[in-house]
């Protein structure tokens, strides 16, 4: 019987080899990466830019999640779908949705059509509005969707409303401010010119935190960040900066910085779909002043 | 009836003799669980996602055993000449269709019990519920439409040549009938004659698998579906297999096999 030792030290010595030039090698690819400017993503690495095809298909699968299954394919009228519902529904997206949401599957088309409709998801429902159950009571099933835009943002950190989406949902239905705050800064991390992520978090700081200033300090550099953009970008997207100045002079309002809310208000004018609405809280901040500069000395201050 | 079960249990004594379900199985545990360990959000009680991947994989698994186990039967009693021995016992061609058909079915209904365990249970840790007579309804039309599946793939390994081709095209038949078959009547839609009419007679003359796939409705916690839906679809399915089943005999009558 041949002795397997020399196959045995072969063995060893190609490994020892193959360390080596692993060893090798290492340092300089890592110094090849930070030449390409590559961030060592692993999906970066393995997909290239098609990893953005399929952080869409991952982005579309939450809102499937969304409506608990009930949701159109390629063969369906897709128009009331256009926007993702858990997008619109976070109020930080213009919809372009038009038709019936409810019935895209349309009058059965034949008995089969008819008869397989019973073993898939047939009914709209939102997660948060208690999902299939209709239970109202318990809408942190929304938290099934959180896999699916975790795997979008990994696969596409240049996507803005995936951080926005999953930030707003972490806080509002979850209740996990911490997480949904570090999504944000991962966001602003990698998108550092957005004025979406920028909003988002002044909404955070106001809304789950209570902090006025700093929700006010960072819906102003929101403000700068929108201004920054050029005129085409800023007239697809007036909604975003009508609900910044909005919520800057609302915040301002709450702060006592009544001249200040005025003016933030009279700006939002300029773009809000409601102007009457806003020339009314701009007339009540005007009367608040007026009623403050004639309160005779020594009445209770406001 | 005892000589059709007589097949059928060395049937089953086959799939537990092969490795093939002990991998697939194993595969199915290790991913999941490896997917388990996933921190999202720090939040623990994500699970369905997990049921998403756990079904697909168990519905992968299910149609690589009932397809590759099905397409060897045949060809292998005939390749280790044990199909004359065979037929010369008392035991008639249709009796052995039939036990190989009732040993696959029976040996897939197995696998699909073990599986469908380990999916109750994964569930069960993050849910802390059990829906079972919902589990009962999704595994239940799963194994009825394996039956077709088998059927199909049994009368495929008398018609086609070796075992690799028949269970290439039955892969694609079942694949193309799950993804695409209830949207062929849309497509023939968009064709001009002779093609609309070729696609919709292939619509209506196909089994559409797709009404035994529950596995939105078991992932997203719909409600259970109707009994009398359930016990038309049993019908439906049972239908399609004695038709494949018949065919499968009738060729099998005809067929030489030495």
């Amino acid at each position: 019987m041949r002795s397997t030792r020399p196959i045995g030290l072969l063995l060893i010595a190609l490994l020892t080899f193959c360390f080596g030039v692993a060893a090798c090698l290492q340092p300089w690819l890592q110094s090849l990466e930070t030449a390409h400017g590559e961030t060592g993503n692993v999906f970066q690495t393995l997909f290239g830019d098609s990893r953005r095809l399929f952080a869409n298909s991952f982005y579309v699968k939450a809102d499937e999640y969304y409506h608990s299954g009930y949701y159109p394919t390629i063969f369906d009228n897709n128009e009331a779908f256009k926007t993702p519902h858990m997008a619109e529904d976070t109020g930080a997206v213009t919809s372009h949705n038009q038709g019936d949401e409810t019935g895209f599957m349309g009058a059965p088309r034949d008995w089969i059509d008819a008869f397989g409709r019973h073993f898939i998801p047939n009914r709209h429902t939102h997660l948060d509005e208690g999902g299939p159950s209709d239970d109202l009571s318990d809408t942190s099933d929304v938290r099934e969707i959180l896999p699916w835009l975790k795997l979008s943002t990994e696969l596409d950190p240049d996507n803005v409303q995936t951080y926005v989406v999953t930030a707003f949902w972490l806080r509002q239905r979850m209740n996990k401010v911490d997480e949904a705050e570090l999504v944000l800064r991962d966001g602003l991390r990698n998108n550092p010119n957005s004025y979406e992520i920028l909003f988002e978090l002044g909404r955070l700081y106001h809304e789950s935190r209570h902090d006025n200033e700093r929700a006010i300090n960072l819906w102003e550099a929101a403000q700068k960040k929108w201004l920054a953009l050029d005129p085409q970008a800023q007239k697809d997207d007036t909604l975003t900066y009508d609900k910044i100045l909005v919520n800057l002079a609302k915040a301002e309002e709450e702060s006592g910085h009544w001249q200040q809310a005025i003016n933030w208000f009279q700006e939002a004018k300029k773009v809000a779909p409601a102007a009457d609405a806003l020339q009314k809280q701009i007339d009540e901040l005007k009367r608040k002043i007026e009623a403050q500069t004639n309160t005779p000395a020594g009445a209770p201050p406001h | 009836m005892k000589n059709i079960f007589a097949v059928a249990g060395i049937v089953i004594k086959e799939l537990y003799r092969r490795k093939d379900f002990y991998v697939l199985f194993i595969v199915t545990i290790l991913i999941c669980v490896v997917m388990a360990s996933v921190n999202i959000f720090d939040d623990k009680q994500i699970i369905r996602y997990l049921k998403e991947l756990s079904l697909l994989l168990i519905w992968i698994s299910s149609l690589v055993i009932a397809i590759t186990t099905t397409a060897r039967q045949i060809p292998a009693e005939k390749e280790n000449r044990t199909l004359l021995p065979l037929l010369a016992k008392p035991l008639s061609r249709t009796e052995l269709i039939l036990g190989k058909f009732f040993g696959c079915w029976f040996a897939c209904g197995l696998a699909l019990i073990c599986f469908y365990v380990f999916f109750g249970a994964l569930a069960a840790s993050r849910e802390h519920h059990w829906p079972l007579l919902n589990y009962f309804q999704a595994a239940f039309l799963h194994w009825i439409m394996l039956g077709v599946v088998v059927a199909i793939a049994l009368l495929g390994s008398l018609v086609f040549a070796a075992p690799s081709s028949n269970s290439t095209i039955c892969f694609v038949v079942v694949a193309g009938i799950l993804f695409v078959g209830k949207y062929l009547d849309r497509v023939a839609l968009s064709l001009s004659e002779p093609g609309r009419s070729i696609a919709y007679s292939i619509y209506y003359a196909i089994p559409h698998l797709e009404f035994f796939d529950m596995r939105n409705l078991i992932i997203h916690d719909w409600p259970l579906i109707s009994w009398n839906y359930f016990g038309l679809d049993v019908l439906y399915a049972l239908a399609y297999t004695a038709f494949f089943l018949i065919a499968a005999c009738l060729v099998f009558r005809r067929k030489t096999v030495n």
